[in-house]
């Protein structure tokens, strides 16, 4: 404070001092910030991740009971095609009573197709139940054998560790037998 | 100068210019005067100096022959260890030289917690040591992603979920970690940016630990500071050998594993290429994370899971204002020393509950053990005020003539506070 030598100045001296020490720094903060930015933001998903965000599946070839799994955007998306018992086991169910209460007509957009991704909400593993002879828990569904989650026939937790039901991607039906996923 | 005297012509010359001699000698040799009773639990810093160059070693080595891409990173290991000249040598030494670096850290942080060496004047150096500690831990965690296995890639699916846990911004922050929307591709390749990067942050992070240890010198079994010249003697040759001593014991055990043993501390899943449909049975991190682990799952709570096992590390930044007892050795604080033990099985509890699932028996012990291990800090922060400790001998040299910690009552504790 080179200047606060003169007493009389010295109060106005040193408010627009300050004033410029905060502006230069304030700018030099945020030049930085923008700078640092590109860098950051290189780590999100590239255009050509982002490209290949969607998955589009013909469901045609899948029979009553069948479940298919295709990927989307690297995760397993589980595709049944469910049985008029499985949906009923479904509906039958009290909603209160769940861990995670959600109504199987809120899971699904047409009953008979449950659209989901295959992935434990508790640690991330991949519940059994797509291929024939896999266990399927005690409720018809699916069942993680990692630490022993079982869903039922809506993927609903129903008993076990899991906090959550298996999660719904967004999805519509482009025609009658068409799935867009993303 | 420290007194370095030569007759050598060129280094008095170079010594002239650049004084880097008298810079090691006072550094790690005849100029760094050093406690006279360092026993041989003060041998581990020097053994982690070198394990880490060890790893830096191979591990440049490897890179060499290592390609990060999903397709080619399983295979370009496997042509490491069949077709590399000494490539299996070179891996297996990378590999078991992790976990013998983290076996070597644990053992000179549980010396630091038993002869109270975090306490004044020594704080920062405390706190740079747990800073390794957690640069450690990220390395070892990418390094391990990179064989791309079934452990490699659901260790790197579960550890980067944690993550998630962060309300609102979590799975922003997971998709920016991965750069995708699973473990994929993008992700191998900074992980391996970062495993190569951050061995030379640690080694700019352990020249701050000794700079920081240099201030003041190492503390000691005693605990007491020296009194004058008669408690300390040269770094060199005294502790030079010493630890030379202690390298070869520990290279001997090291050359065991890596020729006899090499895969003892690996999982057989990660000799199966990762595959992101299809998840092992049981996923199980390497075993220097087990107790953290344990202590993850104890809780059933996502969010504060995860809190609670960075809290466990965290925990230690704050350790030399929990501890509030001026006496640092656990030798004359025989309570302390007593909870020490019991802390030190409670954390090799929790790490053998992190190998288990958890169910039953294995998930009531694993809450058990985790609330003890916090516990254990309210303890000592109670105990630093109750506990009487035993007299202090008034100097290093007078415990080491008399053979024991036995002192007239004249020194009593509180003395060096």
């Amino acid at each position: 404070m080179a200047h606060s030598a003169s007493p009389t100045h010295s109060g106005d001296g040193e408010t627009r001092r300050d004033f410029l020490y905060l502006a230069a720094a304030g700018f030099g903060a945020l030049g930085t910030a923008v700078a640092v930015w590109p860098l950051i933001d290189s780590m999100n998903p590239s255009a050509e991740v982002l490209a290949l965000s969607s998955t589009e599946v013909d469901l045609a070839p899948i029979e009553v009971g069948q479940r298919i799994t295709v990927v989307w955007r690297g995760k397993p998306i589980f595709i049944d095609r469910r049985s008029q018992e499985a949906i009923d086991a479904a509906r039958a169910v009290s909603v209160e009573d769940l861990p995670d209460p959600q109504a199987d007509e809120d899971r699904v957009q047409k009953a008979e197709w449950l659209v989901m991704i295959g992935i434990c909400t508790h640690l991330g593993c991949i519940p059994k139940g797509q291929t024939a002879g896999d266990p399927r828990g005690e409720f018809g569904g699916w069942f993680c054998p990692c630490h022993g989650s079982h869903y039922d026939t809506a993927g609903r937790i129903r008993k076990g560790p899991a906090p959550k039901n298996l999660f719904i991607p967004p999805y519509e039906f482009t025609a009658d037998t068409a799935l867009f996923i993303g | 100068m420290s007194g370095l005297k030569t007759n050598n012509a060129v280094i008095r010359w170079i010594e002239y210019r650049l004084p880097i001699f008298s810079f090691l000698d006072d550094a790690v040799g005849s100029g760094y005067p050093t406690p006279r009773n360092l026993n041989y639990w003060w041998n581990f810093g020097s053994l982690a100096g070198l394990a880490l160059v060890i790893l830096m070693l191979t591990g440049i080595m490897l890179a060499m022959q290592y390609t990060p891409h999903v397709i080619f990173a399983f295979d370009s290991v496997e042509r490491i260890m069949r077709d590399v000249n000494s490539g299996w040598l070179l891996r297996y030494i990378h590999m078991n030289g992790g976990s013998f670096f983290f076996i070597v850290v644990y053992i000179h942080i549980f010396r630091g917690l038993y002869y109270g060496s975090y306490k004044a004047p020594r704080e920062l150096l405390w706190i740079l040591g747990v800073v390794i500690l957690l640069l450690m831990m990220a390395t070892a965690f990418m390094g391990y992603v990179l064989p791309w296995g079934q452990m490699s890639f659901w260790g790197a699916t579960v550890i980067t979920n944690l993550f998630s846990a962060i309300p609102l911004i979590g799975e922003s922050i997971v998709t920016w970690l991965w750069g995708g929307f699973a473990v994929d591709n993008p992700t191998l390749n900074r992980f391996y940016a970062l495993h190569y990067l951050l061995p030379f942050v640690i080694v700019g992070a352990v020249v701050l630990h000794i700079w920081a240890l240099h201030r003041f010198g190492s503390s000691n079994p005693l605990g007491i500071e020296a009194n004058g010249p008669q408690d300390k003697i040269p770094f060199h040759p005294y502790y030079t050998a010493k630890d030379a001593f202690g390298v070869g014991v520990f290279l001997v055990l090291f050359a065991a594993i890596v020729f006899f043993a090499p895969n003892l501390f690996g999982e057989p899943d990660n000799y199966i290429p990762a595959n992101p449909l299809s998840t092992p049975a049981h996923i199980v991190p390497e075993w220097y994370f087990l107790p953290y682990y344990a202590i993850l799952r104890a809780i059933p709570d996502k969010l504060l899971g995860v809190v609670a096992m960075f809290g466990s590390i965290l925990i230690l930044f704050v350790l030399p204002w929990i501890d509030r007892s001026p006496v640092r050795s656990a030798k004359f604080r025989p309570i302390y020393k007593q909870f020490f033990w019991i802390f030190l099985a409670d954390c090799i509890v929790l790490g053998y509950i992190g190998a288990k699932p958890p169910e039953g028996i294995f998930l009531i012990v694993g809450r058990l053990a985790t609330a003890y291990y916090f516990l254990h800090f309210f303890i000592i922060f109670v105990l630093s005020y109750v506990e009487r400790p035993r007299p202090l001998p008034s100097s290093i040299g007078e415990a080491v003539l008399k053979g024991g910690g036995a002192a007239p009552p004249a020194a009593m504790a509180g003395e060096k506070a």
